[in-house]
C-alpha cells in the first residue's frame, strides 16, 4: 500500500506540483471538516438547505486524497465528517420502509448537517466580524503608562478580583521554585497545621496591611509549606478574612486584610 | 451646574491608569449629580468625535478611556513596539462560539466547529482572552469557559451586549459593510478557482 501510494506520487509529480500550488493556500485556510463543508458549498453554488450530498461528499473525499497525497496528517475530524456524509447518502440510498417511515424517519437525513453547518457559518462569520474590529495594541493604542506595582495598586478601581486561574497559576510558579526535595528523612517533621498557618498569615497582616503573595512562603520554600499555605489562604478567603488583589492585570497577586475599610487609603498611607 | 464639569471628567480620564467606570465617576464627583456626569460625558465623546484629532472617548469594558483613532496605526506602531494581537481564523472562531454562547463547555466548542480547539483554547487562556468561569454540574464536571474583561478591552467593546447580533451577521452576509471587509478576503471560494475534477482519479 504504501510502495504503491509512493509510486503513483512519483508518477504524478508534475500534475502534483501544479495540485500543490492550487490547494496549498486553501488548506492552510481549512480550519477542520466544516469550514471544508462550507466551501465546498459555496464553491458548487449550492443552497445550504439543499445541499446534494452525492456531489459534496465527492469533492470532500478527493479533497481528504489530496492532503493525503501532500503528505499532510488528515485530521480524524476530517475522516469522522467523511464517515457522516457517507450515512446521510446511505440513508438517502436506501428505500424508505412505509411502515417505518410514518413512525421514525420523516426527516430529511442531511437536517443534521444543515443545522450544524449554518450555525457553524454564523460563528465563522462572527469570529470575522469581531477579528475585524480595530483592536487594542494592533490599531488602536492607549496612553502608555509605567508605574510601579504598587503605584498600580492603588488602582481607581480599588482592587480587582483574581480569578482562580491566576492564583493557581502563581502557586504553580511557586512550586516550581522549591528545590529538589530529599527522600532520606524518615521521621515526621513538625507537621504544619493550616490554623497555624492562618494565624501567622494575620499576624503578618496586622504588621504589614499588605503582604505580596511570594513573601508568604519566603522562609520555608518547601512543597508542604506552600500547599498549606495555600490552604489556608482559600481558607481565609473563604472566611471573608482577606481579599486577594492584584495591582495591575496578570501583575503580582497582593493580600489585604478584608476588616480595612478601604485598602486604597491603605496602600495610599504606605506610598506617601 | 458647574460648566467645569466636562473638563473635570477628562482630567480623571486623562490621568487614569486604566478605564475609569461611569459608577466611579460619580463616586469621585460627589458634587454632582449622576445625570449631569452622564451627560457630560457623551458631550465630551461627541466633542472628542468632532475634533478630528489623534485620540478620541470610548468606552471600553464598562469604563472610559481615551484611545487612539484606529487610522493613525501606522504611524503609532513606528515608534511603539507592540506584541501586536494576530488571530488565526480558528482562535477568532473559537472566540465567537464562546463569546455568543457563554458558558460553554469545551465538547461543546469543538461540537460547534467539528474539530478539536484544545490548543486554541490554551493560547485564549493564556492570553486571557478566556477565563474558566467554574465546572458544569454533568458527569465529568468539565469546565466552563466564558470571555474576559480582557477580550472587552481588546476588541475595543463596551459589554457583551455591544456584540453584534447574530441576526444581525446573517444580514451582513448579504451586504456585507463593514471597515476592513475588502483587505479580508472572507471568501476563500473567490480566491482561487478550484477544479471540480481531480487528475488523479
Amino acid at each position: 500500500m504504501q510502495v504503491e501510494a509512493h509510486h503513483q506520487r512519483d508518477e504524478h509529480l508534475p500534475l502534483l506540483d501544479g495540485l500543490h500550488e492550487q490547494y496549498s493556500v486553501h488548506l492552510d485556510k481549512f480550519d477542520g471538516p466544516m469550514d471544508l463543508l462550507l466551501h465546498l458549498i459555496k464553491k458548487n453554488e449550492l443552497d445550504i438547505c439543499d445541499i446534494s450530498i452525492a456531489v459534496i461528499t465527492r469533492q470532500y473525499l478527493d479533497f481528504i486524497k489530496v492532503m493525503k497525497e501532500l503528505n499532510l496528517e488528515v485530521a480524524g475530524d476530517f475522516l469522522v465528517m467523511a464517515a457522516t456524509l457517507l450515512q446521510i447518502k446511505s440513508r438517502q440510498l436506501l428505500p424508505v420502509d412505509d411502515q417505518e417511515d410514518q413512525e421514525i424517519d420523516e426527516t430529511d437525513p442531511r437536517e443534521e448537517l444543515v443545522r450544524r453547518l449554518q450555525e457553524y457559518q454564523q460563528y465563522k462569520d462572527a469570529g470575522m466580524l469581531i477579528g475585524a474590529r480595530a483592536l487594542l495594541g494592533r490599531e488602536v493604542f492607549l496612553r502608555t503608562a509605567s508605574e510601579p506595582v504598587l503605584a498600580a495598586a492603588q488602582n481607581m478601581e480599588g482592587p480587582l478580583e483574581v480569578s482562580l486561574f491566576e492564583l493557581v497559576d502563581a502557586f504553580r510558579v511557586l512550586l516550581l521554585r522549591i528545590p529538589a526535595e530529599s527522600f532520606h528523612d524518615v521521621a515526621p517533621g513538625d507537621s504544619l497545621s493550616i490554623a497555624d498557618c492562618i494565624n501567622d498569615i494575620l499576624s503578618q497582616l496586622q504588621e504589614q496591611d499588605t503582604i505580596h503573595f511570594n513573601d508568604l512562603v519566603k522562609d520555608e520554600l518547601t512543597r508542604e509549606r506552600v500547599i498549606v499555605t495555600f490552604l489556608a489562604l482559600l481558607e481565609l478567603c473563604r472566611l471573608k478574612l482577606i481579599r486577594i488583589f492584584q495591582g495591575s492585570e496578570h501583575g503580582s497577586i497582593w493580600f489585604v486584610p478584608a476588616v480595612t475599610a478601604d485598602p486604597s487609603e491603605v496602600l495610599n498611607t504606605d506610598e506617601f | 451646574m458647574n460648566s467645569d464639569l466636562p473638563a473635570i471628567i477628562e482630567s480623571l480620564i486623562f490621568t487614569a491608569d486604566s478605564a475609569l467606570s461611569t459608577d466611579r465617576i460619580c463616586d469621585l464627583l460627589t458634587e454632582f449629580e449622576r445625570q449631569e456626569i452622564k451627560s457630560a460625558l457623551s458631550g465630551l465623546v461627541e466633542y472628542h468625535q468632532g475634533r478630528g484629532g489623534g485620540f478620541e472617548l470610548v468606552e471600553v469594558a464598562g469604563g472610559w478611556q481615551f484611545r487612539t483613532r484606529p487610522a493613525f496605526h501606522g504611524y503609532i506602531t513606528r515608534h511603539i513596539k507592540t506584541r501586536a494581537a494576530k488571530f488565526s481564523q480558528s482562535a477568532l472562531e473559537t472566540l465567537a462560539i464562546i463569546a455568543y454562547r457563554q458558558p460553554i463547555t469545551r465538547a461543546e466548542v469543538e461540537h460547534l466547529r467539528g474539530v478539536d480547539c484544545g490548543g486554541v483554547l490554551k493560547t485564549l487562556l493564556e492570553k486571557h482572552l478566556v477565563r474558566i468561569l467554574g465546572k458544569k454540574d454533568i458527569p465529568g464536571r468539565p469546565l466552563i469557559y466564558g470571555t474576559s474583561k480582557e477580550f472587552l478591552e481588546v476588541f475595543g467593546l463596551k459589554d457583551l451586549k455591544s456584540l453584534p447580533t447574530l441576526r444581525e451577521i446573517q444580514a451582513l452576509d448579504a451586504v456585507p459593510l463593514y471597515e476592513r471587509q475588502e483587505e479580508l478576503q472572507l471568501e476563500p471560494a473567490t480566491a482561487v478557482p478550484v477544479e471540480s475534477d481531480l487528475p488523479f482519479e
